[in-house]
């Protein structure tokens, strides 16, 4: 998934890094107003989620098995801002400690993952949440149907690049075609673990959802007779 | 994940590379590959003259070859993109082996295996000899923002332990009768995560509030450059 080096010509890789040092640098601001001194232990304890779960394989058939990708779901349950932050920092360390993805290309892969990717998967997520119910049982879709999207626009921002930067001789149309046809696909896989996780979470802690904030807020206390065992 | 213990592309040693400050090893890295990235695919003696740099910082470090060789894999997915390209790509046609293949393709895939390839054993011969808290020293010295490099910090430093409560999380899924190989357990699967979110992000606000307790004011005691100490 990780852009390497060399892919990308040495302009569009310095232009979408300085890209990603504004993006990052407007996502420490916000997360900053949000989170005040929590930002770093925070942040750094979901970056260490993200890292872990992109490391979970969910089996999809014949032995094949796909990972997390994490963008949408990240911005789902800590913000936007958070997200942007956690999601860079995976990529930074991969690059630094992992050798996965180029180290010129990191601008390039901050921008498509964690800019496009966290960004056009809250955009989705809102967008959708305006149109389903006031309730809390809208988050989990909508948090897959950001996923869903947040994939091949990261995609699609790709492939423009590849059109202005890409080192090989290949039409936008085909590299456009092969990476949303693909990319899709991974969204469909991304969007069923987003909703899945972001509903498992709503099911305990429906508080730490940054998405599903002032959605259940005038729930009232309700005492639950014990009758017919234990629940 | 004790203050001793290296990443796990680490490869503990003493050399001229192991001991150089982390800042410049970045530095250096950043600036060889732009270089790397930068040079017109058919300059075939700037390609070679890199490789024999690189291999000179290698062979410098005293970290073994098949050490690196082996953490390779990581390049795979894009060995198959290059192995594609020239049937992909337009322009003239040529024929390899009786295969009729894209000419420009080819060239563009013969030069982003030898790039992708220079920057991934780069990247591997700073990640193998740099330990992750001189790496965050040395991200530090470049100015990358404070608050940067201590999310970089915490991550780098928790990332065992929250790898180890999913790893733990699996086993127990397993030693229950539940071993997850097709799409009908995502949903179990998800749940474990969804726990594993809910783990890490308490465990940051324990964090923060043990942090508090010693006097955080948000930032962190200059991190102390470490140096290489016999283990106890």
């Amino acid at each position: 998934m990780h852009v390497p080096d060399g892919f990308l010509d040495a302009p569009t890789s310095v232009a979408t890094g300085v890209v990603a040092v504004a993006g990052v640098a407007l996502a420490l601001r916000g997360a900053r107003n949000e989170l005040d001194d929590r930002t770093a232990p925070l942040a750094g304890l979901v970056a260490a989620f993200v890292f872990a779960g992109q490391m979970m394989n969910f089996p999809v058939a014949g032995g094949t098995s796909g990972h997390l990708l994490g963008g949408a779901l990240a911005a789902v349950l800590v913000g936007p801002y958070a997200g942007v932050l956690c999601i860079s920092v995976v990529l930074a360390v991969q690059a630094l400690l992992l050798a996965d993805g180029g180290i010129t290309a990191l601008g390039t892969n901050i921008t498509l993952m964690a800019l496009v990717g966290v960004v056009a998967g809250y955009a989705v997520f809102k967008a959708v949440l305006l149109v389903l119910p006031r309730r809390l049982s809208s988050v989990a879709p909508a948090a897959a149907i950001g996923a869903l999207l947040s994939v091949p626009a990261a995609a699609l921002v790709f492939s423009l690049l590849f059109a202005v930067g890409g080192e090989a001789p290949i039409g936008f149309g085909k590299v456009l075609g092969a990476m949303l046809g693909w990319h899709l696909l991974i969204g469909i896989g991304e969007a069923a673990i987003t909703g899945l996780v972001v509903g498992s979470v709503l099911a305990v802690r429906p508080d730490l959802v940054y998405g599903a904030r002032g959605l259940f807020g005038d729930r009232k206390l309700e005492i639950r007779a014990t009758a017919g065992g234990a629940a | 994940m004790g203050a001793g213990h290296g990443h796990t592309l680490h490869y503990h040693g003493h050399s001229l590379v192991h001991r150089a400050p982390a800042h410049l090893k970045v530095l250096a890295l950043v600036g060889f590959m732009l270089v790397v990235v930068a040079t017109p695919a058919h300059w075939h003696p700037a390609f070679a003259a890199y490789a024999v740099l690189l291999l000179g910082a290698v062979l410098a470090s005293r970290v073994p070859l098949l050490f690196l060789a082996r953490r390779m894999v990581v390049e795979m997915p894009f060995a198959v993109f290059a192995l594609l390209m020239p049937f992909v790509a337009d322009g003239p046609r040529t024929e390899v082996l009786g295969l009729t293949v894209s000419e420009p393709g080819l060239v563009a895939a013969g030069a982003l295996m030898t790039k992708a390839t220079l920057g991934v054993v780069a990247s591997l011969t700073l990640a193998a000899t740099t330990e992750a808290v001189e790496l965050l020293a040395g991200l530090q010295r470049l100015r990358v923002p404070d608050l940067i490099v201590q999310i970089m910090g915490f991550m780098v430093r928790y990332l065992d332990i929250v790898a180890g409560d999913l790893r733990r999380m699996l086993t127990a899924m397993r030693s229950r009768g539940c071993d997850p190989r097709s799409p009908r357990h995502w949903p179990l699967l998800a749940r474990s995560l969804g726990a594993l979110f809910i783990r890490s992000y308490e465990r940051g606000e324990r964090v923060h509030l043990a942090m508090l307790s010693r006097g955080y004011t948000g930032s962190l005691p200059e991190m102390s450059t470490p140096t290489h100490r016999p283990h106890a």
